[in-house]
């Protein structure tokens, strides 16, 4: 009797909070990721040990997971503000490369003081993407073109201009299928200069702590990532502006009744969004890649915005975690593959198992009311 | 009557209790239904009379009580065991597959096949030819759902039930889509059934049908058991108290009054339908403060076209809308707002209320860049809580609290919510389009008290509904239209049902 109602309890649980199919489904993906593992004839929890000590052992590994966290977070929030707002940004991947593209462009070719040159790459990065979702949006607005065809169109634009404006003379860099790199005042990455002088490292050699972190390329870009779940948190839930983007994308028909212009609402939500998935490539190049390379792919830092956006439930704060817990499971996974020596297809397997379960909390949802239901049926029997 | 048995109880349903959380839906409610009869389940919004049926149809499982069909225990956990004891029910929203044929709809799930496997489309279509005629309800087998009226269409229901052996038959609100007209017909498809000795119980809170149609009725309020009186031995007063629990009264109270100037002015009004054709063929209307003018009208003849004009919603092909003699054809729904339109739309669940906002959020759908409900793009929500209590209190919003969704609202809590909105924006103008679809009887009375109080401060209202008893109850001046034109307008003193029913179907107007 008591087990019936504690397994009850956890069935309602399930039932009802969001947080809880969450967690509930990050567990299950790691269980079922154990099972590709063992089929694959190695030890799961061996594995995830060297995982978790891949992510957590040394400050050096944290600062890593935190670096490739940032422009899925920022992506990620492009692509749930869209949601929000009633639109599906399938289009964060292009717009993530045009800004890639404005920031490198803006970097390399002309030269200021870095107070200003920072803000002015981050605004043409951000910009010039902003106008790439804003294509998206007009196209939906003016002629009612899903915005899921154009922007998976737009993507591949945005790839092959950016194949195009690498290989122009003069920016391409001689003998590299890469762009020349953006001057030093454009860019964020901490202590880049100091870290090379005598001086620095020798006191990197001296302190444990901080000198494993600035080993690894450690920007600013996560600190802007933070600013910017911050603004769209407010831009959606204490403007007028979110009041509206949010009426429109609930039921456009009663916004339009209230008088609100639902073509101008959903430019705006597009060029917001492409503007936001522009800052993460922006500052991808500012504080990471410091170029841009011709691009065989697509590289997926906008199609991971969408899980990220989706395990967030499309929040701000979602996405902060979503994006540092799906970065700790790519990055840890790498460790897996040169210790235990596992083919890297069979850790792509278990990565993708894990993401796809936790992308999923409605499956577990579903399932669990299904459950009660016949429970309840007994019950009444 | 004379078809009941009373020796027989069809469907009973004991001391059913079904809880949702904490709220508790049905509490200990009985019923008992005999062969033949047609009862009548009546009760407001959100009393319970949906659940209790859902119940009985396998779709919810109550928490506690017991159910006998045929007088036997009966466990129904699905609605497959419902249908197998000779439950059908017919929803208020059709379960059809719009696509296919009439034939193909009613055999859906049981299709008659031939010796290969195939579909047998021919013995399909006799089947239903012999269902249909058994029951006296005609339908044509090869038409397809999207092309006949929503009248056809519950009979299809009607028929899908019937065709897999339905003994009884649950219908949930089966008049509130139909026009007059097809709930006479269905009032007699009802009967005939009971000759045959099917069971109807029909959901409701319409009190003049079941005074019409109904043997028995049972009244529910707030989840519980209120009575079951037989019918003929009742009055719609004693219903109507019994279903809200106080005097509610039918006529609404209005003084005489002069009406002043026109306010609201329609010139040779064109606008055309969806499809691209004239839906308003060059209609003309005026409305004077302090008046309600009602439209009436049967569905479909341009009623829908004439307010999406009006609200800007729909361009205007020709012709000139005024309001206080300021020039509003074709300005933006925001444009017609700011000249003092208000208005309380024919659908609120599409172009009322954002279901997702809070009551709130909803209260300032039309007004939240205003002071002080916003300054410089930042939203107050201090000022727009204070200002949704504040209307919740004067409207009796229920519940009573501000930041909940309105898609929880019941459906008259969510019209006061628009109506709350509508009126305190203060309009000169107020355009009213079937404001008490749906609702039930209390809050039908708050609707047109609400109407009234408007004409009374000198406002100018224009009512467009589908049902003539409320046109006829609230008007002042009613106008009938056809086929986008006003064919006849009189004084609401002087109008009779039998003159307008024949000038709303075409025949003979006063102009």
């Amino acid at each position: 009797m008591k087990k019936q109602s504690l397994s009850n309890k956890v069935i309602d649980f399930l039932a009802k909070g969001n947080l809880a199919f969450t967690i509930t489904s990050i567990i299950l993906g790691f269980l079922i990721g154990a099972v590709v593992l063992a089929l694959a004839g190695f030890n799961p929890v061996e594995a995830y040990t060297i995982m978790i000590q891949g992510i957590f052992s040394r400050p050096s590994y944290i600062a890593w997971t935190i670096i490739r966290s940032t422009p899925i977070i920022i992506t990620g929030l492009s692509v749930a503000f869209a949601f929000r707002t009633g639109l599906f940004n399938i289009g964060a991947e292009g717009q993530f490369i045009i800004g890639a593209i404005a920031a490198a462009v803006v970097g390399y070719a002309v030269e200021l003081p870095a107070i200003i040159h920072i803000p002015l790459v981050f605004l043409a990065a951000i910009t010039a993407a902003g106008l790439w979702g804003g294509i998206a949006g007009y196209l939906k607005a003016k002629f009612g073109v899903h915005e899921v065809i154009s922007t998976i169109m737009l993507n591949w634009i945005a790839l092959y201009l950016n194949n195009y404006i690498v290989r122009i003379e003069g920016f391409q860099r001689p003998g590299a299928q890469r762009s020349h790199e953006i001057h030093e005042s454009a860019r964020i990455i901490v202590l880049e200069q100091w870290k090379r002088t005598p001086e620095g490292r020798e006191w990197m050699r001296g302190s444990e702590f901080f000198g494993d972190i600035l080993r690894t390329p450690v920007n600013w870009g996560f600190v802007v990532a933070i600013i910017l779940a911050v603004i769209v948190w407010y831009l959606l839930n204490k403007t007028t502006l979110g009041y509206e983007l949010k009426a429109v994308g609930f039921n456009r028909h009663a916004a339009e009744y209230a008088g609100i212009n639902v073509p101008k609402s959903m430019l705006t939500s597009m060029i917001i969004a492409g503007a936001l998935a522009g800052a993460a490539g922006g500052l991808h190049v500012m504080g990471i890649s410091r170029s841009i390379a011709s691009l065989a792919a697509m590289e997926g830092y906008g199609f991971d915005g969408i899980a990220v956006a989706l395990i967030g439930a499309n929040t701000s704060i979602g996405a902060v975690l979503a994006g540092l817990l799906f970065s700790a499971i790519q990055y840890g996974g790498t460790k897996i593959q040169p210790t235990l020596g596992a083919p890297t297809e069979v850790i792509n397997i278990m990565i993708g198992t894990i993401v796809f379960f936790i992308a999923m909390p409605k499956l577990i949802k579903y399932f669990a009311q299904q459950l009660k239901k016949k429970r309840g049926a007994k019950n009444a029997g | 009557m004379k078809n009941i048995n009373f020796d027989h109880k069809v469907v009973e349903m004991k001391n059913i209790t079904k809880k949702f959380g904490n709220f508790t839906a049905n509490d200990n409610i009985n019923l008992t239904v005999h062969k033949g009869e047609i009862h009548a389940l009546l009760g407001e919004n959100g009393a319970g009379k949906s659940t209790l049926m859902n119940i009985l149809y396998g779709l919810y499982q109550p928490t506690m009580g017991e159910i006998y069909i045929n007088g036997e225990k009966t466990n129904i956990t699905d609605p497959n065991v419902a249908i197998k004891k000779g439950i059908g029910m017919v929803h208020q929203h059709f379960m059809l597959v719009e696509p296919f044929t009439v034939a193909e709809n009613i055999v859906l799930g049981m299709e008659p096949t031939s010796t290969l496997g195939t579909m047998n489309m021919k013995k399909a279509v006799k089947n239903v030819e012999d269902i249909s005629k058994q029951y006296g309800l005609h339908v044509k087998p090869n038409e397809k759902i999207q092309d006949i009226s929503v009248g056809m269409q519950q009979r299809v229901e009607i028929l899908k039930a019937l065709y897999r052996g339905a003994d009884t038959l649950i219908l949930d609100e089966p008049t509130a889509v139909l026009t007059p007209q097809e709930i006479k017909e269905l009032i007699q498809i009802m009967r005939n059934l009971t000759t045959q000795g099917k069971t109807i119980i029909i959901i409701t809170h319409k009190l003049k049908e079941i005074k019409e149609a109904a043997d028995y009725c049972t009244i529910i309020r707030r989840g519980k058991h209120v009575d079951t009186v037989e019918v003929k031995s009742t009055t719609e007063d004693e219903l109507a108290s019994k279903m809200v629990g106080r005097e509610v009264s039918f006529k609404v109270e209005k003084e005489q009054k002069q009406r002043g100037d026109v306010g609201l002015k329609i010139e040779n009004l064109v606008v055309k339908d969806n499809r691209g054709i004239d839906a308003v063929r060059g209609l003309s209307l005026e409305v004077h403060v302090g008046e309600i003018l009602g439209v009436a009208g049967v569905d479909g003849n341009g009623q829908t076209e004439l307010i999406e004009a009006l609200t800007g919603l729909r361009s205007i092909t020709s012709g000139k809308v005024t309001v206080n003699g300021n020039d509003v054809t074709n300005k933006t729904p925001k444009e017609i707002f700011q000249n003092k339109i208000a208005s309380i739309p024919e659908d609120r669940q599409k172009r009322g209320l954002v279901l997702d906002y809070t009551i709130a959020e909803n209260m300032v759908l039309e007004n939240y860049g205003e002071q002080p409900f916003s300054k410089n793009g930042i939203l107050n929500k201090l000022e727009i809580n204070k200002f949704a209590k504040d209307l919740i209190e004067k409207f009796d919003v229920r519940p009573n609290d501000e930041t909940i969704k309105t898609r929880a609202l019941s459906g008259g809590n969510q019209q006061k919510v628009i109506i709350a909105r509508e009126v305190t924006n203060d309009p000169d103008i107020l355009i009213a389009a079937q404001p008490t679809r749906g609702l039930d009887v209390g809050a039908i009375e708050f609707v047109h008290k609400s109407l009234v109080r408007q004409r009374d401060n000198d406002k100018a209202v224009l009512l467009v509904s589908l049902e003539l008893d409320e046109v006829m109850n609230v008007s002042d001046r009613i106008a009938v239209i056809y086929e986008g034109k006003i064919v006849g307008i009189v004084d609401a003193k002087d109008a009779d049902e039998k003159s307008l029913g024949l000038m709303m179907a075409g025949g003979g107007s006063q102009q």
